[in-house]
C-alpha cells in the first residue's frame, strides 16, 4: 500500500493541475479521508479512450471523507440507461452499504477521471469492474485501519452499517476510521472483491437511486442548469441543409433592447436577457442562403452503392464462395435497405457556459464530456486544462448527444457577452442539426442445402456500418464486407450503431431461407447454430413464447429474430395481426430473452429490454427521416412518429442470468431482435416479404 | 404585470401576457420540473395542472391562466407525502431518464382524479399526448393501475 499525500497522488495522474478547479479547493472539498483510485490494465485503458493517446489510465476512483461519506467518482453520464444506479449498486456492495448511499460524482472533467464517452454499451464492462476494486479496495483499507486502532486481527473484523465491528461489539464508524486520514491508494492487483454467492446488492431488483427527485420535479437535468447572470442564446439555423450565408441583414435585431448579435463567416447568433427576446431577435435577422442540392430519396440507394468503397474493417472471408455457391442445393439472392432515423431524444440538447478569468466551463447534454472539452479546447486556442465540461444527467442520448455543437455555440455567444449563455436547442434544431442513424443497403447471396445447412454466405453492407456484421450461424464458404459510402446527410451512433439494420436483414434472410427449404425458421437456425449462449437464448425465447403451438390463421403471423452483440445474446419472437381490410399491422406481443453474463440490477435490466422492444417498433414499423434534395422534412414530433401509448403489444423480458460470466452491457443489444420478429412475423400472417426498413409506413402494401 | 396562483402560492410578474407558461414557470419562478420537449403539444414534457386538468403549458400563454390555480410537479405531493402515482413510479420504477415523467404523473393524476379505476385502454387514451422515449409506456400503465389501487384503499 502506498500511503502518500492525496493531492501528489491525484497530481500524478493528471486530475488536478486544472485551473477551473484549483488544489486547494479540490483537497478542501475531499476534506482528507482515504481514497482509492484504479488504474486500468492498458487493453481496457485503450479501449475506453479509443486509442493509446489518452492523458490518464485512472478508471474511477473511490473516496470516504472523515464523515464517513462514500464517494465515487466516474466519467460516465446518466442517459436514462441507469448507470447511476448501477454503478452505486457496485460501490454499495463492497462496502456493503446502500446504493442510496453512494454519492457517484459522473461526467465532471475537471474531477472525474478520463472517459471516451457513454457509448457502445461500455459502462458494465468497462467501468463496473474497476469501480468494484476500488470498493473492494477502499473497505479493505478500513479494515486495516481498524484492525490498527482496535488492536486485533483484522478476521475478526466484519463491515456493515457504516462502521466496522469487531466481534466483541467493539465498533467504529467508516468516519471515526478515516477522521485525519489522507490515504491514498493506488489499487492493489489483489484486490477479494465480493463472490456472486454473496451479492446482497448486485444482482438484487434496485429502484432508481434519485427517484423521488424525479417524481417531484427536483432532478436537475442538464436543460435545467442555470447560472447567476445568466443570458440566453440562438442560433442562426440555415433554410437548407448544407447551406452557406449568402447575405445577412442584422439591423432589426441588433436594434432590440438588450439584444447582442454575433456574426463570424456562416455563424450568427443572438444572446438576449431572455429566451423568448432571442428567439424575437432571431426572427428579426434577415438571411439569405446558398443551399446545395443533394442526392434524390428515390435515389438514395442507388447513390450509396455507386460510392461505395472497398474496406476489410469488420469483414470476414471464410472458405470460398465459388465452392460454396456450387455446392449448394437452393441459393438466394437479396436486397435489403434501412431508412435514416433520427435520435428525437425527448430532451434536446442545450448547453450553459461561463467564462471567468479566461476559464471556460460549460454544462451540456453530452455522452462526451471529455471529447467536448477537447473540442472546445481546439475552438478557442486553450490549454484542456483551462475549459471544464460537466454532463449534468440528460433525458437519453442513443449515441445522438457524442458532439458538442451547443457547448461551441454558448460558448463563442458567452465569450463576446462576458456573461454566462445558455443555448437550449429547439425541438426543430434537434431533429435537424445532428446526425443520424445511416440509411443502408444490404445484399445477401446465400447457399444452403437441402437438409438445412447453410454452405455459402456473402454479405455487403453499404453505408449502415459494421457492428454484428458477422453471422453468429456456422457456415463454412462466407465473404462478409462493409462499405463506407458517401452518405448526403450527416450520420453517426445510434442505440446499437448498425447491429440492428445487421440483425434485421440477416434474420430477415434467414426466414427467406428456411421458406425456401420448408423448414421451421426455429428448427433451421439451430441447424446451423452452433454458440451455445445465442442458442440458449433462443430456446428460452421460444419456449416461454409458445413456438409453434398456435397457427398462422386470421391475419396472425409470428416470427423471431435473434442476433449477438456486445457481449449481449438476445433473441425476440413477436406476434402481429394484420386486418386484412385496412391494412394495418398491429403488433400483438413481443417477447425478448437476453443474456448479459452476470445481471447487476434485473429491475433496470428488464426497463432496458422492455424499453428497448418499445422504441424499436418504431424504426421496424413506421419511422423514418424523410428529406429532399435540400431539407429535412419531418423534423417535429408531429411529423415524426414515434411508438406511443396505442402502439403498446404486451412486452415480455426474459432475463438469463449467468453470473459465472463477466457483466455486459444491456441497454443496446435488446433492441435488434424486434424489427426481424415482426418482419417475419408479417410474412408469416401474409406471405409478404417486406424488406425495407421501416415495413409499413402506412400500413401493408397494396397487393 | 401577470398575477401567477402555482402550487398554492401567489406570484405578481413582470412578463407580457403572451409568453408561454412554460417559459415561465421555468425560467421566472424556477420551477424546472415542468419540461421542454417539442414546444407543440405532442410530447406532453411540459404538462401543468390548471384547475386540475392537464394543461400543455408550452402553448398556454400566460395570460391566459392568470389568477387560476396551477399545479407543476413540484406542487403535487402535499405536506410532504407523495401522490399515490407518485409512489408507484417510485415502486415500480417506472422511468428510465425521467424527462417525461413529471408530464406523465400529473396527466395521470388528473385521470385518477376523475376516474377511479381507469382500464387499459383509458390510460393509454389519457397518455397517447405523451411520449416516453425510453419505452417505459409498460410501467406507467402498470404505475396508474397501483395507483388507482392505492387510492381505492382510501387515504394513505
Amino acid at each position: 500500500m502506498s500511503d502518500e499525500r492525496l493531492e501528489d497522488i491525484l497530481a500524478d495522474h493528471g486530475l488536478l493541475p486544472d485551473a477551473t478547479f484549483s488544489r486547494r479547493d479540490f483537497i478542501s472539498a475531499l476534506g482528507g479521508g482515504i481514497a482509492v483510485l484504479i488504474l486500468f490494465p492498458r487493453s481496457e485503458a485503450e479501449a475506453q479512450r479509443g486509442g493509446p493517446q489518452g492523458p490518464t489510465e485512472i478508471g474511477g476512483w473511490v473516496h470516504i471523507d472523515q464523515a464517513g461519506q462514500v464517494t465515487a467518482f466516474v466519467g460516465k453520464v446518466e442517459l436514462g440507461q441507469n448507470a447511476r444506479t448501477s454503478l452505486s449498486m457496485v460501490v454499495a456492495e463492497e462496502l456493503r452499504i446502500e446504493p442510496s448511499a453512494v454519492n457517484l460524482v459522473m461526467a465532471d472533467t475537471s474531477i472525474t477521471p478520463y472517459d471516451a464517452g457513454t457509448f457502445g454499451s461500455r459502462t458494465t464492462p468497462g467501468t463496473v469492474p474497476p469501480l468494484r476494486k476500488a470498493a473492494a479496495a477502499a473497505r479493505e483499507l478500513l479494515l486495516d485501519l481498524a484492525a490498527q486502532q482496535l488492536a486485533v486481527d483484522r478476521t475478526t473484523l466484519t463491515v456493515a452499517d457504516h462502521k466496522v465491528t469487531h466481534a466483541d461489539g467493539r465498533s467504529l464508524t467508516f468516519g471515526e476510521l478515516t477522521k485525519g486520514q489522507k490515504l491514498v491508494q493506488a489499487i492493489p492487483d489483489q484486490v477479494p472483491e465480493t463472490p456472486p454467492a454473496e451479492w446482497r446488492v448486485v444482482g438484487h431488483p434496485t429502484p432508481k437511486v434519485d427517484a423521488v427527485t424525479v417524481v417531484t420535479g427536483q432532478k436537475r437535468f442538464a436543460s435545467d442548469q442555470k447560472r447567476p447572470g445568466m443570458l440566453h442564446g440562438k442560433v442562426l439555423r440555415p433554410t437548407a441543409y448544407r447551406a452557406t450565408l449568402k447575405s445577412l441583414d442584422t439591423a432589426a435585431a441588433e436594434a432590440m433592447p438588450g439584444v447582442t448579435v454575433v456574426h463570424d463567416g456562416d455563424f450568427v447568433g443572438v444572446v438576449a436577457p431572455t429566451e423568448v427576446a432571442a428567439a424575437k431577435a432571431l426572427d428579426a435577422i434577415q438571411a439569405e442562403w446558398n443551399a446545395q442540392t443533394l442526392v434524390k430519396p428515390e435515389e438514395l440507394y442507388e447513390h450509396l452503392k455507386s460510392t461505395a468503397q472497398q474496406t476489410d474493417r469488420g469483414g470476414n472471408t471464410v472458405g470460398s464462395m465459388v465452392d460454396g455457391l456450387a455446392a449448394a442445393e437452393v441459393k438466394l439472392e437479396r436486397s435489403y435497405t434501412v431508412s435514416y432515423l433520427a435520435h428525437a431524444a425527448i430532451e434536446p440538447r442545450s448547453a450553459t457556459a461561463e467564462w471567468e478569468n479566461g476559464n471556460l466551463t460549460a454544462w451540456t447534454a453530452t455522452q462526451s464530456p471529455f471529447g467536448v472539452r477537447s473540442g472546445l479546447s481546439r475552438q478557442f486556442g486553450l490549454p484542456e486544462t483551462q475549459v471544464r465540461v460537466i454532463a449534468p444527467d440528460t433525458g437519453n442520448g442513443y449515441g445522438g448527444k457524442t458532439p458538442g455543437q451547443a457547448a461551441s455555440e454558448a460558448a463563442r455567444l458567452a465569450k463576446v457577452v462576458g456573461r454566462p449563455v445558455r443555448v437550449a436547442w429547439t425541438r426543430e434544431e434537434e431533429m435537424t442539426w445532428p446526425h443520424f442513424r445511416p440509411a443502408g443497403v444490404i445484399d445477401v447471396t446465400s447457399g444452403a442445402l437441402r437438409n438445412g445447412k447453410l454452405v455459402a454466405w456473402e454479405y455487403h453492407n453499404y453505408n449502415s456500418g459494421p457492428a454484428a456484421l458477422g453471422t453468429p450461424y456456422a457456415v463454412p464458404n462466407q465473404l462478409v464486407q462493409h462499405h463506407p459510402c458517401d452518405s448526403p446527410l450527416a450520420q453517426g451512433a445510434y442505440r446499437g450503431l448498425a447491429a440492428p439494420a445487421n440483425i434485421w436483414a440477416r434474420e430477415t434472410h434467414m426466414d427467406e431461407m428456411a421458406h425456401e427449404l420448408g423448414l421451421d425458421p426455429l428448427a433451421f437456425r439451430l441447424a446451423n447454430l452452433t454458440d451455445d449462449r445465442l442458442r440458449t437464448v433462443l430456446q428460452t425465447a421460444t419456449a416461454r413464447f409458445g413456438w409453434g403451438q398456435a397457427l398462422a390463421t386470421g391475419g396472425r403471423g409470428f416470427g423471431l429474430g435473434c442476433g449477438i452483440d456486445k457481449g449481449g445474446y438476445t433473441a425476440t419472437c413477436a406476434e402481429v395481426l394484420v386486418d386484412q381490410t385496412t391494412r394495418q399491422v398491429r403488433v400483438v406481443r413481443i417477447l425478448t430473452a437476453f443474456e448479459c453474463g452476470a445481471i447487476i440490477n434485473p429491475l433496470q435490466l428488464e426497463n432496458q429490454i422492455i424499453g428497448a422492444a418499445t422504441m424499436a417498433l418504431g424504426p421496424a414499423l413506421f419511422e423514418a427521416l424523410e428529406f429532399d434534395e435540400q431539407r429535412l422534412l419531418n423534423t417535429s414530433y408531429s411529423a415524426y412518429r414515434l411508438p406511443r401509448f396505442s402502439d403498446l403489444p404486451q412486452i415480455e423480458a426474459v432475463m438469463v442470468d449467468r453470473r459465472d460470466l463477466p457483466s455486459a452491457g444491456g441497454g443496446e443489444t435488446p433492441f435488434a431482435g424486434v424489427a426481424p420478429a415482426i418482419g417475419n412475423a408479417i410474412f408469416n400472417a401474409t406471405g409478404v416479404r417486406l424488406r425495407a426498413l421501416p415495413l409499413v409506413p402506412n400500413g401493408m402494401p397494396a397487393a | 404585470m401577470v398575477e401567477l396562483r402555482v402550487n398554492g402560492a401567489a406570484h405578481a410578474l413582470d412578463v407580457e401576457a403572451d409568453r408561454t407558461l412554460l417559459s415561465v414557470l421555468r425560467d421566472e419562478l424556477d420551477l424546472t420540473g415542468t419540461k421542454y420537449g417539442c414546444g407543440e403539444g405532442q410530447c406532453g414534457a411540459c404538462t401543468v395542472l390548471v384547475g386540475g386538468k392537464p394543461v400543455r403549458s408550452c402553448m398556454t400563454p400566460v395570460g391566459s391562466v392568470a389568477g387560476k390555480p396551477i399545479t407543476t410537479i413540484e406542487g403535487l405531493a402535499k405536506d410532504g407525502a407523495l401522490h399515490p402515482l407518485q409512489q408507484a413510479f417510485i415502486d415500480l420504477d417506472a422511468m428510465q431518464c425521467g424527462y417525461c415523467t413529471p408530464g406523465m404523473i400529473l396527466a395521470g393524476a388528473a385521470l385518477l382524479a376523475a376516474n377511479r379505476d381507469p382500464t387499459d385502454e383509458q390510460i393509454a387514451e389519457a397518455l397517447e399526448g405523451h411520449v416516453c422515449r425510453c419505452g417505459t409506456y409498460q410501467r406507467i400503465r402498470a404505475a396508474v393501475h397501483r395507483a388507482a389501487e392505492v387510492m381505492k384503499g382510501g387515504p394513505r
